[in-house]
């Protein structure tokens, strides 16, 4: 287990560009956007080095589709933008989603809608990992809220993108991607990097979306299993169908093969959780300033605790309501108008649930959330 | 053996291309109305790509959306269709990865060059190695009969019931000027030098693009007086055209209006992306 570990001073962006590297990245397919560029800029240095394939596309929308193709040849790939390049993505997400290809998405979230404010922090965007492209389509969507844990974060991305054949996202905030913190770099083999499962058996027996698995092995174009995928609803052989009952079964198939896995695929962090009256639901860079409300509650005398989602979807159901049900109020602190508080609402349907929201390009401080805090005690 | 019997006169014996081998035969029938060209475009595609003598493991085609985007289901290789224009994207994120891969994309003129146009120019500007089959049939048919960068001034069509008002692009003027280094027009009604340029486009490396002039006779025919699909094709292929060698002896008053067909531009000097990119890792690896 024990390896060497180089311990970096990185900016949030390059621990990112390091996690794909660390997890096997061998592809990747970018367009400049600001505030994510740092991220393409430093894979442009590394991956040739290792032999990794890299290239700038002409739009959003081409460097997602060179990286869907490329893993559909067998490479582990990434693209990485912010939000309008996200809303450009979308397309080409709910076609990985459906022909079930495995691919990282990064988005460093700055302020919108539309071009927006560019150099500013935000976290708006979490809606739009769910529901941002058309039909029901599964969604895993990481949030990590340190640079060491975008680190770990793309790493596990990677896997789990793998593990499920399924577009992951990696959402974090332009604080985040600019902000630089020490990273603990393990050696290769500490961290646990999950591949594709291989498939087995005759090539002409082989079918690319086999339903007597949960997840099918995915084989790579051009080593000898000639098969067929397509966008439209289709059969386990890949091959378009009308046929009703195929069409739900392939839809349904799609979501289950995450719901099915939520135990393997959440991750929540609770701090000062056991004893806690107020909660503050918080990701991201939010989840820091509540952090350090939370302490000063504490000296304060207040019971006072930090649900954070590491995993935004599949929303932590679970670890949330049985969390809120010992406590008094929560308090939901997020850089958007109101996204993250409706699921709070949905899941625990608590009583008391207070938002503090900024959409102004400036974090959310601490004090704006002890004050909330001492109300709502 | 009766002994005045003539001798017999020595014949080339004329054996029939078994199709049946690229072909997948439990998808057919295709999906292709009576009178479309496509179905003539595949057949000179597989008796290219016999001729040029590629294995089936070894090629991948990656198609749009349209009908002719269809056409990878029919063939048995790595097919992929996907996303409306966006071919040319995937098929370069395949190629990176798999340089060993013989992409083939194939696509109609709505896909490549209305919603798919910058993708199609930018994968013509970097040169990497794959051949760009642009069926051209002036409208898009697979949502029935609406016009497209390629129909000519004054076309009827579905959304243009007083006649088409916007000038169409030449797909091969363009797709030079954006760098590819093979350019060729065919038709489906000069098969025999269909599946001689798709073989030269194929062998090409770099970026090859064919526009292929064909016929949809349900919609673009229909709506502008051609009852046929062999009208069509006399009309807009055989009369609308003319070869490249015949063009060198004719005023440019006499060729007219006439699309030149054949090859039109093949330069085999500029280097290939993907050995650009082989370069660039020695480079960056300090070899």
């Amino acid at each position: 287990m024990a390896g060497k570990t180089v311990r970096r001073l990185l900016q949030g962006n390059e621990a990112c560009a390091e996690g794909a590297l660390y997890a096997g990245c061998n592809f990747f397919g970018g367009y400049p956007i600001t505030p994510s560029t740092e991220i393409a800029e430093t894979l442009s240095r590394e991956l040739p080095k290792r032999g990794g394939k890299w290239i700038q596309m002409e739009d959003e929308i081409a460097s997602i589709a060179s990286i869907v193709g490329a893993s559909i040849a067998g490479a582990k790939a990434l693209t990485a933008t912010s939000g309008p390049g996200l809303s450009l993505k979308q397309e080409v997400l709910g076609y990985a989603c459906l022909t079930e290809i495995p691919c990282v998405l990064i988005n460093v979230m700055r302020g919108g809608p539309s071009t927006g404010y560019p150099t500013g922090p935000s976290q708006a965007d979490i809606m739009q990992a769910k529901w941002g492209t058309h039909g029901d389509h599964p969604v895993i969507t990481l949030t990590p809220s340190t640079v060491p844990e975008i680190f770990t974060e793309t790493i596990r991305a990677f896997n789990l993108a793998e593990k499920y054949r399924t577009p992951v996202f990696v959402f974090y905030d332009e604080i985040l991607g600019h902000m630089r913190e020490a990273v603990e770099l393990p050696e290769q083999g500490v961290i646990e990097v999950v591949d594709r499962a291989k498939p087995e058996g005759k090539p002409e027996d082989y079918n690319p979306y086999d339903t007597s698995y949960e997840v099918a092995p995915l084989a790579p174009f051009g080593k000898g299993r000639r098969f067929h995928i397509t966008g439209l609803n289709h059969n386990d052989d890949g091959f378009p169908t009308n046929d009703s009952t195929k069409i739900d079964e392939g839809n349904r198939r799609i979501m289950a093969k995450i719901d099915n896995n939520v135990s393997d695929i959440e991750s929540t962090e609770e701090y000062l959780m056991d004893d806690a009256e107020v909660i503050v639901f918080a990701f991201g860079s939010t989840a820091r300033s509540a952090r350090f409300a939370v302490n000063r509650a504490r000296e304060k005398g207040i019971k006072a605790g930090l649900f954070r989602p590491i995993t935004m979807w599949p929303f932590p159901e679970k670890a949330l309501k049985k969390a809120a049900d010992k406590a008094k109020s929560i308090i939901v602190p997020e850089m958007n108008l109101g996204q993250t508080i409706l699921e709070v609402e949905r899941v625990t349907g608590h009583g008391t649930i207070v938002g503090l929201q900024r959409v102004d390009g400036e974090p959310i401080h601490p004090t704006e959330i002890i004050e909330l805090i001492e109300k709502h005690s | 053996m009766s002994t005045d019997a003539k001798p017999a006169k020595k014949q080339k014996l004329s054996v029939p291309f078994d199709y049946s081998k690229y072909l997948r035969k439990d998808k057919l029938p295709h999906i292709w109305c009576p009178g479309c060209g496509h179905g003539i475009i595949l057949k000179a595609l597989l008796r290219a790509v016999d001729k040029v003598g590629l294995e089936k493991d070894d090629i991948c085609m990656v198609s749009g959306i349209g009908c002719s985007s269809r056409t990878p289901g029919y063939v048995d290789f790595n097919t992929l269709h996907t996303l409306h224009g966006r071919a040319p994207s995937f098929a370069t994120g395949i190629k990176l990865t798999n340089p060993e891969l013989n992409v083939i994309v194939t696509t109609g003129d709505g896909d490549a060059l209305a919603i798919g146009g910058n993708h199609f120019i930018h994968t013509c500007r970097r040169n990497i190695d794959m051949t760009i089959l642009v069926y051209s049939n002036a409208i898009y048919g697979m949502t029935g009969g609406q016009f497209s960068p390629t129909t000519p001034i004054g076309s009827f069509t579905h959304t243009s019931s007083y006649g088409a008002m916007e000038p169409p692009f030449d797909t091969c003027e363009m797709a030079k000027a954006a760098g590819a280094t093979f350019v060729a027009r065919a038709t489906s009604y000069h098969v025999q030098d269909l599946e001689k340029t798709l073989k030269a486009a194929i062998e090409h490396k770099g970026t090859s693009v064919v526009e292929i002039l064909d016929e949809c006779p349900v919609y673009f025919g229909r709506l502008n007086k051609m009852r046929s699909a062999s009208q069509m094709m006399e009309k807009i292929e055989k009369e609308g055209t003319v070869s490249v060698k015949q063009a060198e002896n004719l005023s440019p008053e006499e060729i007219g209006g006439r699309l030149l067909r054949g090859i039109l531009h093949h330069d085999t000097e500029t280097a290939e992306y993907c050995d650009q990119y082989a370069a660039l890792t020695e480079r960056a690896q300090g070899k």
